[in-house]
Order: structure tokens, then C-alpha cells, then sequence
């Protein structure tokens, strides 16, 4: 077995069609299409790797033909390729998307690059399965991360991109340290090989002290409670289609590290890091809602969501029992797509009203009915209404909270909703009732371009609907990944023994 | 005043050759001995730089009619091509191949892929530190 280097495709084509477009840097008709094609590729070998994998068990490859635990592995489970899909699916839209909302200047300028190498490192963060790779793409990501942000060089962007790489260099840097704890430790930095050394230590202080300093990092790059303060300000600065990709895919890579090594390394003293882990997720939910509905911002109020899902999905991953996990992995797909949805959405309001500011908009129901009713819907799908997508994962939470014993914070998590709610439809009450404005009267956007932005959202908005009402058919999936994240030794057994 | 630096110019043009050369030499003999693609590119770089240095960036440009960026991405194809070919003919990802071959002059020499590996390596490094370098130096 194992000589399956299908589960690559997902990584490398992204990656070769990013070298490709960096010749023909000014021939915009090629950059778009060729990033389209690009994509749309590694989205249909994501798609059926994930039936693939679902028929046939964990894929793994090993790179240069070693014996596993000396050499690269990467691990295609569940939990990864369902997330590799979605990431792929979103930046399919996203680039579309682009067309119409990025200026030409920065089209020209290495943009669509930039995207292909954003979506290679985050599949390769979500596949790798040796925690110094997981650097590696890391680093991919955030590399590419700071070219979008800052590309466009206005003032805001300016100075919202220091801050970014600040902290990421920060926490990049305790990255190698913790990895560097990890490693005088066990001795080994193949995921798999590490769960299992730990578990042959029991866990003693020190893996608990560096569990925590992962926590840290991680928390920096999913924005967790106290470390999420740089996420506003930097995301605020973004145009609108960097910011859909930054708010779907790059917190959930953290997040996804959390889950990783949460549930596969440092199971053996849950009382401490995982109830740590509930109260940091509490509080960020907690932060999330407050800034959420401070703001008139309709950037901020959705960026502030981000924080709010994060803690929501952080919740469901320290719970550490199967109907959580599963809750959690239903949230995260959900969380992804509505997120891209929803900033599609308030950058089609923006582009036509022409400020961010919810005080001086109004009245665009009449003129644009459809998107005032695809963003309800969005809207109410965030929040979790019945036939929508944020319903069965975030039950499934409350209900694994339940289940854990953990009567009071469940209770917090469904009533967080009613806030999320309202700071959603705050943007509609604002933006689509009341009397049109004069700011954005005189100005209609033209037809085309108004096409080019609605039908990759109205898409996304469509996917998270069936995603919602097709729980059913995704269930399957979503086992599989619940068993696989609640039970360490499927996954240590798939990659060391081969089975 | 006009500055004279017949001296610079000169000792740059032997220079240069000579540690051109030895970032060659350190280039093909990382497999054994200390260097490779990285220290290699790095090298070389830095005998474009004292070029720069002696002259000017456009009398470089045009002895060096080089585009950094493309090269960039050339020695990326390179270096994704190796670690590619092997999935191919069935071998996972990265797999690399090596012989010995007899060839002139040198003789019995071993040759092995990673070497193309690194020569993609080499290509990226020297693209960007001279980009870099380019970038900064243009601008005003």
C-alpha cells in the first residue's frame, strides 16, 4: 500500500499553477483564467479523494519512498479532506469573485499568485501529518498572507499589514520553540509517532506545559481570547477578497491545529488543558459578542464573528467526546462557508453603497432585492436557524457540552446565538429597510460588474444551504471524522502500521 | 568632482570569475562536504552584487539581460519537477534516483537527482536576493 500520491494533488496542483502564473505577470485574461482552471482541478481530485477516502480508509503517502516515521507523511483522514474540499470550494468563488472587486493594478501584480500559493499552504497545513511541516506550510501561508494583505499599498493597508507580520513572526518564532520543547522531549516530529511516545510517558508535566504553549501559538493564529487583538485591525485593512479568503481559511488553520494536537497528542490529562481550553473558548466567545455589536462597521461586525466561531468550534473541541467533536466538524465546514458568504455579501453592499459605515446606508431592498434576501438568509444561517447550515453543528455542541457534563457553559453556547443574530440583522435592518440614502443614489454599479460579484456569491450562499439541508447525506463524513478525532489510535495505528 | 574607480572596476571583473566559480564549486559538492543549492545561490548572488557595486544597476542589467522573477519561478518548476517525475512511474512523491556513470575527463562519477533539486533551489535563491536587491537599488 501507501503508494498513493493522489492525496497530493490537492497541494501541488495550486502550487504548479502559482509558478505558472508568475510568467505572463501583465496578461490579465490568462492570470484569471489559468487561476480558475488551476483550482477548479485540484477541487475535483479534492472531491474524489474525499470519496476515496471515505470508501477506502486514512490515505497516506511518504515522501522518498522512507520507512514511516523518518520521513514526511502525509496523512489524507476525514477531518483533512473535508477541509481541504471546502477551502478549495471557496477559493474557487473567491477568485471569481475577484474579478470584479480587486483593481487591475493589483491583478497585475502577482495577486492570483498569491492566492494559489495561500490555498497550497493551507492544504498542506491541513494534510501534513509531521508537526515541522505543518511549520513549513504555516509559513507558506502566512508568507503569501502578507504579499495579499499588502498589495495595493494604501495607508490603511499599510499599517494594518505591520501588525500582521509582527505578530506572526512572533508567534512563528514560538512555533520552532515549542516544536524544539516537543522534540527534546519525545525525540521525533511525525505526528503520529509523537501521539504515541507521549502516550507511552503518560503524559507528564512538561508535555502538559509545552500542550499549552501550543495552545499559544496556535491560539495566535486562530485568535483565541486574549491573543485575538490583532485579528480586527489587520482583516479590516484587507479589500474584499483577500478578506474572504483570510476570514474562511486562515483562522481555521489554527483552529485545525488546536483540534490536531488536542485530540491526537495531549489526551492524558483532559482536567486540565481541555478545561482550559473550554474557558479560553468561553471567553472568546464572550469578546467576540461584544465587539460584534460595538461596531457600525459592517467589516468589524462580521471580523468579529470570525472570533466568535472560533470560540464556538474551540468549545465543541474541548468537550473531547464524539458528539462534540462531530458538532465541532459540522461547525467548521459551516463556519467556512458562511464566513466567505457573508463577506461576499457585505462587499457587494459596500461596492454599491460605497461606505462601510451601517449609519449611512439604507433602503437597498428596493433596488436589490435579491441580495437583500440572499444576505437574510446568510444571516440566518450564521445563526443557526432550523433548515440552515449553523444548526446541527452548533446542537451537536450543546449537546456533546451536555453530554460532558458541562450544563451552564451549553447553555452560554446557545444563547451566544441570539447575540450573533442580532448583530447580523442589525446589518439588515440598517442596510437593506428604511429610506434610501443619498450617498449612494447617484451611483448604480454597472450591470456587469454587479453579475460578476453576485453569481460566485450567490453560490456560496447556495452551497450553505444545501449544506444545511443536505445534513443527511454529509453525516456519513461527518463521523467518520468525529470517530477518527475522538479515538487517537485509528489514526497513530493508520500511519505507523500501515493498516 | 568626477570619481575615478578604475581600480574597483577592475579588481570587480577578476573577482567576480573567481567567486562565481567557487560558488560553482560549493554548489556541486554539497552532497559530501559542507554547501548546496542555498550557500551556492547566496554566492553568486554576491558576485552579481559586487558587480552591481563596481558599476551600476543598468550596466549590470544589460551585461545580465536576466529576468529575476521568471527565474524565480523557473528554478520552482525545476525543483517541483523533480520531486514530481517519480509519481509518474509509481513512486511516491520526492523519491530520488542516483548511478554512477563513466564520463569524460572526470571519469567515474555518481549522479543523482537531488542534484536537480538543488540546482532549483540555487535558481530561487539567486532570484530573489538579486529582486530584492534590484527593487531596493531602483527605487527613489
Amino acid at each position: 500500500m501507501s503508494l498513493n500520491n493522489f492525496l497530493l494533488l490537492p497541494i501541488i496542483i495550486p502550487f504548479f499553477f502559482g509558478m505558472l502564473l508568475i510568467f505572463g505577470q501583465r496578461k490579465l485574461v490568462y492570470q484569471r483564467s489559468f487561476a480558475l482552471i488551476g483550482i477548479g482541478l485540484a477541487l475535483l481530485s479534492a472531491i474524489s479523494l474525499l470519496f476515496k477516502v471515505k470508501t477506502d480508509g486514512i490515505q497516506l503517502v511518504t515522501f522518498g519512498n522512507w520507512p514511516v516515521p523518518f520521513g514526511i507523511t502525509m496523512v489524507a483522514d476525514m477531518v483533512s479532506t473535508l477541509l481541504v474540499t471546502t477551502t478549495l470550494l471557496i477559493a474557487f468563488f473567491v477568485i471569481w469573485y475577484g474579478f470584479g472587486s480587486i483593481n487591475k493594478e493589483r491583478e497585475r501584480f502577482f495577486y492570483y499568485p498569491g492566492v494559489m500559493f495561500i490555498v497550497t499552504g493551507v492544504n498542506g497545513a491541513f494534510t501534513t501529518g509531521d508537526i515541522f511541516n505543518l511549520f513549513v506550510f504555516f509559513e507558506v501561508l502566512l508568507m503569501s498572507s502578507y504579499l495579499l494583505i499588502v498589495l495595493g499599498g494604501e495607508k490603511e493597508q499599510l499599517k494594518g499589514s505591520i501588525k500582521y507580520i509582527l505578530i506572526n513572526v512572533i508567534s512563528s518564532a514560538l512555533f520552532v520553540i515549542t516544536v524544539a520543547f516537543l522534540y527534546s522531549v519525545v525525540g521525533t516530529l511525525n505526528m503520529a509517532d509523537i501521539a504515541s511516545k507521549i502516550a507511552a510517558i503518560h503524559q507528564p508535566g512538561i508535555i502538559t506545559v509545552i500542550a499549552v504553549l501550543f495552545l499559544m501559538v496556535f491560539g495566535l493564529k486562530a485568535a483565541i481570547f486574549p491573543l485575538y487583538f490583532w485579528l480586527p485591525t489587520s482583516y479590516h485593512a484587507a479589500p474584499i477578497p483577500v478578506l474572504t479568503l483570510f476570514g474562511a481559511l486562515l483562522t481555521k488553520v489554527g483552529i485545525y491545529s488546536i483540534m490536531r494536537t488536542y485530540t491526537l497528542f495531549f489526551v492524558h490529562d483532559l482536567g486540565f488543558t481541555h478545561q482550559l481550553l473550554m474557558v479560553l473558548a468561553i471567553f472568546t466567545i464572550i469578546a467576540g459578542c461584544i465587539g460584534a455589536l460595538a461596531y457600525f462597521d459592517v467589516k468589524q461586525i462580521i471580523i468579529y464573528n470570525i472570533v466568535i466561531a472560533v470560540g464556538v468550534i474551540l468549545f465543541g473541541v474541548a468537550q473531547m467526546n464524539e458528539t462534540a467533536l462531530k458538532g465541532a466538524m459540522f461547525y467548521l465546514v459551516h463556519d467556512m462557508l458562511i464566513k466567505a458568504a457573508l463577506f461576499m455579501l457585505i462587499g457587494m453592499i459596500i461596492t454599491i453603497t460605497g461606505t462601510s459605515d451601517l449609519r449611512k446606508m439604507g433602503g437597498l431592498l428596493k433596488k436589490y432585492p435579491v441580495l437583500g434576501w440572499s444576505y437574510l438568509i446568510a444571516a440566518f444561517g450564521l445563526a443557526g436557524i432550523p433548515p440552515l447550515s449553523g444548526f446541527i453543528g452548533k446542537l451537536l455542541i450543546a449537546k456533546g457540552g451536555f453530554e460532558a457534563g458541562n450544563m451552564w457553559s451549553s447553555v452560554f453556547i446557545l444563547a451566544s446565538s441570539l447575540l450573533v443574530l442580532l448583530s447580523v440583522i442589525r446589518i439588515f435592518v440598517y442596510a437593506f429597510w428604511g429610506q434610501e440614502q443619498p450617498t449612494h443614489t447617484q451611483q448604480t454599479m454597472d450591470k456587469k460588474t454587479y453579475r460578476t460579484l453576485f453569481i460566485p456569491t450567490i453560490f456560496v450562499v447556495f452551497i450553505s444551504i444545501v449544506y444545511g439541508v443536505g445534513a443527511e447525506w454529509i453525516t456519513p463524513f461527518m463521523d467518520d471524522a468525529a470517530k477518527l478525532l475522538s479515538d487517537p489510535s485509528i489514526y497513530i495505528d493508520a500511519v505507523l502500521k500501515g493498516e | 568632482m568626477k570619481t575615478n574607480d578604475v581600480i574597483i572596476q577592475f579588481t570587480a571583473k577578476i573577482v567576480f570569475f573567481i567567486i562565481f566559480f567557487f560558488s560553482i564549486h560549493i554548489f556541486m559538492a554539497g552532497h559530501y562536504t559542507p554547501g548546496g543549492g542555498f550557500v551556492g545561490g547566496l554566492l553568486t548572488s554576491s558576485a552579481i552584487v559586487l558587480l552591481v557595486l563596481a558599476y551600476d544597476l543598468n550596466t549590470v542589467r544589460t551585461v545580465l539581460p536576466i529576468n529575476y522573477i521568471h527565474l524565480i519561478a523557473t528554478g520552482l518548476l525545476l525543483a517541483l519537477g523533480t520531486a514530481a517525475f517519480p509519481m509518474f512511474i509509481g513512486k511516491p512523491f520526492f523519491t530520488h534516483f542516483f548511478d554512477y556513470f563513466t564520463l569524460p575527463l572526470i571519469g567515474k562519477t555518481s549522479l543523482h537527482t537531488a542534484m536537480l533539486f538543488d540546482a532549483g533551489v540555487y535558481l530561487v535563491v539567486v532570484g530573489v536576493t538579486m529582486t530584492i536587491i534590484q527593487r531596493i537599488g531602483e527605487d527613489d
